[in-house]
């Protein structure tokens, strides 16, 4: 199985860690604390993100902290980038039309 | 993450994998009757949908229940991509489903392109009103094509687009 940018962010567990992570850097046992789910599996999610390089380890004194990887994040945001600009840029036309249309009513 | 929001305009745009979708989320100053007519009527239509400088031409528009819409993507070099999209369902003025693919001038689809679900649903706000655009695949592996392709915008736009665009947005 491939593991990816977009498998780490497919499960709505793995993406509220990431927006904890996004805060700031913080331990298994706090993210756990975060969740309704056991430690083992919030454990497992960590992982998987972990395999997909979206977040790093860092062992501080005798604790291993988690904290995201930006780099590997923005992979996600090149793909979305063209999408969301097609997007934007068809519904700044649509602003202008529909101001048009309004104008023309009254 | 996922909930990418841009500065500009507020077109939020979420994705997810599992359930093979994209959803695309806009707010616009202008009652659902007017934005519903924009959506749906070939005049309107081809005055918004194409992304600058690309145009859009529509040639034909059947828009009820099992009718299509047969549109041409004309780039300023004159590059054309034509689309489709079959009208599934309609609720008039709240939401319409529709299958969308690329295809031929006489719209014989391209298999060689995923096909897209969409769902399309319109609603009233204190400011106006507000269009979801679901967008779903069939499988991973097509969404992955689209990812792999840059989706529309790589088919449509040119890569040259992209890279400026790209760097536009920072």
């Amino acid at each position: 199985m491939r593991r990816d940018i977009f498998h780490a962010i497919a499960d709505p567990t793995r993406r509220a860690i990431l927006t904890l992570l996004a805060a700031k850097a913080m331990t298994p046992n706090a993210l756990a604390e975060h969740f309704s789910s056991t430690r083992q599996a919030v454990s497992k999610h960590i992982q998987m993100l972990a395999e997909c390089e979206v977040v790093k380890q860092e062992l501080i004194g005798r604790e291993i902290y988690y904290h995201i990887n930006s780099k590997k994040m923005k992979e996600a945001d090149k793909w979305l980038g063209p999408f969301r600009a097609l997007w934007e840029n068809r519904y700044d036309n649509l602003d202008e039309l529909l101001n048009d249309l309004k104008k023309k009513k009254s | 993450m996922t909930n990418l929001t841009a500065a500009k305009n507020e077109t939020r745009i979420t994705r997810d994998l599992v359930g093979k979708k994209l959803t695309v989320i806009r707010e616009f100053r202008a009652p659902v009757a007017l934005v519903w007519k924009s959506w749906t009527e070939s005049a309107l239509l081809d005055k918004w949908w194409a992304p600058r400088p690309w145009r859009a031409e529509t040639k034909t528009l059947d828009f009820r229940e099992g009718g299509m819409w047969l549109y041409a993507m004309i780039g300023p070099d004159g590059t054309t991509a034509w689309c489709r999209v079959d009208f599934k369902t309609i609720v008039p003025g709240k939401s319409f489903t529709a299958e969308n693919g690329f295809c031929d001038e006489d719209g014989n689809i391209n298999s060689s392109f995923p096909r897209m679900r969409w769902f399309v649903e319109f609603k009233p706000t204190a400011t106006g009103s507000e269009v979801d655009v679901l967008i779903g695949f069939d499988d991973e592996a097509d969404m992955q094509k689209i990812i792999d392709m840059g989706f529309e915008t790589g088919f449509t736009m040119g890569l040259g687009n992209l890279d400026e665009l790209l760097a536009q947005q920072g």
